[in-house]
């Protein structure tokens, strides 16, 4: 590598300088790091509320065992907000989601408590039972949604009435499933996806998955640095770099850390130790529960997700449709089939996120997910994607499910009724898409 | 019927039609192109120019009619086929989607990706640094979306994406309409040196001035039909606008079918 700095003309960098010399110690902290101001806005947000409520709650917000309670929560509807993202991002709408996620849940239920066993003779437990049932759910997933994409992108009939239809019809068919009986026990391996003590890495597991973390948000930061530098573009400062990566591996290694001091319930550690045959020491033993596996699942989606709206093809294309639909057909690209695949992605999405959410119940019933596609929407618009479509995040919208789920239980922490949450979380949404109007017309 | 040295067009059109819905948008129309030539296409708002060139860049499918490039016929039924036969189009409304950056833009629909199967944006920012230090060396903006860019700079974003790809046949819908003069004289020299490197272009214009400055012919269409077909050097102004108003074709034009049938 050359020097990176002999490419840029030297006038160019005059001017920049300048420009820099101009701003505020703020400005230049931001343009060093290349923040986003709407996202550090929604981290500070997320942390008045948190705050806000841990004082007023009398300290019981931020524990460990609330913080990990409020992770699992959130898995299940900040996994459908990064579908919903590109779902806005392209000027539609899914308003079906909650329904897609009860019928799915309902037959993965059935095909696991019922079907599997009954019909096909499998024994309890036998591993292909989850498997199967998780494999059917995300099948079926996957073909709802390039039912509703083929019926938007083809025959052309707006994506609001084709999900409303979904609403209804999907909420129907859940029902129909079993004649709205509630199925459970389910799989005791399928239940390890809604979490819990067995449903939780543990602590060692815990540490490393924090590591890795690090590991790969350094190496991250150093491949884009060389492939700034393979290009000669202009370079962070290190200094900037350093900071970037300290913050992000505290807060990985934080979170890690929040998991693992959250010990077992005293009554599970005593049935494990005498299955086990540990003698439970006096004063208890301290058994972690680590990262939950929902929480892990959440979180890997939401890398992918980010990897294919930032890194393919696809993704390119699903910003460039919602910006302009007229020229990205004029660029060739086939926006109908682009069309299809977000929705058919959005179906997946629901699918993982009805086995999280069945799982967590240990049970199916015909109304899981019942309005999950309003906190989907709200999740995603709070997460700054725009309802005019072309701009949104896929972090962003994990953020703002967890903002929501931060509210809610939070109010439940404050004994606040029903109905007055959801007056709350109303106002919030609105509240919260107005400043982003008014940030929007500010930069 | 031109005497250029050439022996076949590089676009030849023949008795184009569309409709939508009854009206005839564009009837019988024939045009052709030579390399390293000029052609202006003039014309009322709705005298079909812009939706015959529609016809040729993909974006419109034709209800009859056979278009030849390189004197083969091709088959253009969408713009990824027009873009494999070398022909690029600016459109008046630029299609550039205001979300994504100029490099996003330049290479949409074809992007450079890495061994990966990823998007190699390093590549293609590089790659657009050079195409837009051709023609608008002072455009720094590579990491904003296009929508903050103002409309010259959106202008070489179009143009860029045109001629990136090594554009045999470049379309120019009303290329300088959003333009200031010294913008326009920008475009004016760049259709020069487009020109000098063999490419063709088609001119849609409404500008008669700029239209008798750069091209080599025009071709005057009103009511979807061609009036007629003339060197910018045979004819006059005056004439030319009589094509456009009154369909009434000079002795120093071809006439086309929608000439004005009536004896001078």
């Amino acid at each position: 590598m050359t020097d990176t700095t002999s490419n840029t003309p030297a006038a160019d960098t005059g001017a920049d300088r300048a420009r820099e010399s101009e701003l505020s110690p703020v400005g230049r902290f931001l343009k060093a790091t290349e923040l986003d101001i709407r996202m550090l806005g929604m981290v500070g947000a997320l942390l008045v509320i948190w705050v806000g409520i841990h004082l007023l709650s009398g300290g019981l917000f931020l524990t460990p065992r609330n913080l990990w309670n409020l992770s699992v929560q959130t898995s299940s509807v900040a996994i459908m907000a990064t579908g919903m993202v590109l779902v806005i991002v392209m000027r539609n709408i899914d308003l079906s989601v909650g329904s897609v996620e009860g019928v799915i849940g309902m037959v993965m239920g059935v095909a696991q408590a019922e079907f599997l066993i009954r019909v096909m003779g499998f024994q309890l437990g036998n591993p292909w039972i989850w498997i199967i049932a998780l494999a059917a759910g995300v099948v079926l997933g996957l073909m709802i949604g390039a039912l509703q994409g083929f019926i938007i992108a083809y025959l052309e009939v707006p994506a609001f009435i084709v999900t409303l239809g979904g609403l209804l019809i999907w909420r129907g068919m859940a029902w129909l499933m079993t004649s709205g009986r509630t199925v459970a026990p389910l799989d005791a391996t399928f239940q390890l996806m809604g979490g819990g003590p067995r449903g939780s890495i543990g602590a060692t597991a815990s540490w490393i998955v924090g590591i890795l973390a690090c590991v790969a948000v350094a190496l991250m930061l150093l491949n884009g640095r060389s492939q700034r530098k393979r290009f000669k573009f202009p370079l962070r400062p290190v200094w900037a770099e350093t900071l970037l990566g300290v913050v992000a591996c505290a807060a990985i290694l934080g979170a890690v850390w929040i998991a693992n001091s959250y010990p077992w319930p005293i009554g599970i550690v005593r049935q494990y130790a005498q299955r086990t045959g540990i003698t439970v020491p006096e004063g208890g033993l301290f058994i972690a529960h680590g990262i939950a596996i929902p929480v892990l699942i959440a979180v890997t989606v939401g890398i992918v997700m980010t990897f294919i709206t930032s890194r393919t093809r696809f993704g390119r294309y699903v910003f460039a449709i919602g910006g302009n639909p007229e020229a990205a057909e004029l660029a060739g690209i086939n926006t109908r089939w682009v069309t299809m695949k977000v929705f058919m992605i959005m179906g997946v999405l629901a699918a993982i996120s009805a086995a999280i959410a069945s799982a967590r119940l240990n049970a199916s019933t015909n109304a899981l997910g019942t309005l999950d596609e309003l906190l989907v929407i709200a999740a995603a618009v709070i997460g700054g994607t725009s309802l005019a479509g072309g701009s949104g995040t896929v972090l962003g919208a994990m953020l703002g499910a967890l903002l929501m789920q931060s509210l809610q239980s939070g109010m439940v922490l404050l004994g606040i009724d029903s109905p007055l949450q959801s007056v709350v979380v109303g106002a919030v949404l609105v509240v919260a898409v107005w400043l982003d109007t008014v940030y929007r017309k500010r930069v | 019927m031109a005497d250029t040295t050439a022996p076949t067009p590089l676009i030849d059109m023949r008795k184009i039609s569309i409709a939508f819905g009854g009206i005839r948008a564009v009837d019988d129309a024939s045009i052709d192109l030579f390399p390293g030539e000029v052609v202006a296409l003039l014309g009322h708002n709705g005298a079909g120019k812009s939706t015959l060139i529609k016809i040729l860049s993909g974006a419109y499918k034709r209800d009859s009619g056979q278009i030849f490039v390189n004197g083969e016929e091709a088959s253009i039924s969408n713009p990824r086929d027009a873009k494999k036969y070398g022909i690029e189009t600016i459109y008046q409304t630029l299609a550039l989607a205001d979300n994504v950056d100029a490099a996003a833009n330049l290479f949409l629909g074809r992007e450079l990706m890495t061994g990966w199967g990823t998007l190699d944006d390093g590549a293609m920012e590089a790659e657009a640094r050079k195409v837009m230090g051709r023609l608008n060396p002072r455009f720094q903006r590579f990491k904003e979306p296009v929508v903050k860019l103002s409309g010259g700079q959106r202008q070489s974003v179009a143009i860029a994406r045109a001629i990136l790809f090594n554009a045999r046949i470049l379309i120019m819908d009303e290329p300088t309409a959003a333009l200031g003069p010294q913008e326009t004289a920008q475009v004016g020299e760049l259709v020069m040196q487009l020109k000098a490197d063999g490419i063709g272009i088609f001119l849609i214009s409404h500008d008669i001035h700029d239209v008798f400055e750069l091209a080599d012919r025009v071709c005057v269409m009103k009511n979807g039909r061609v009036v007629g077909t003339a060197r910018t050097s045979d004819v006059t102004q005056d004439e030319v606008l009589g094509m456009i108003i009154l369909g009434k074709c000079p002795p120093g034009a071809i006439p086309g079918p929608g000439a004005l049938k009536i004896a001078a």
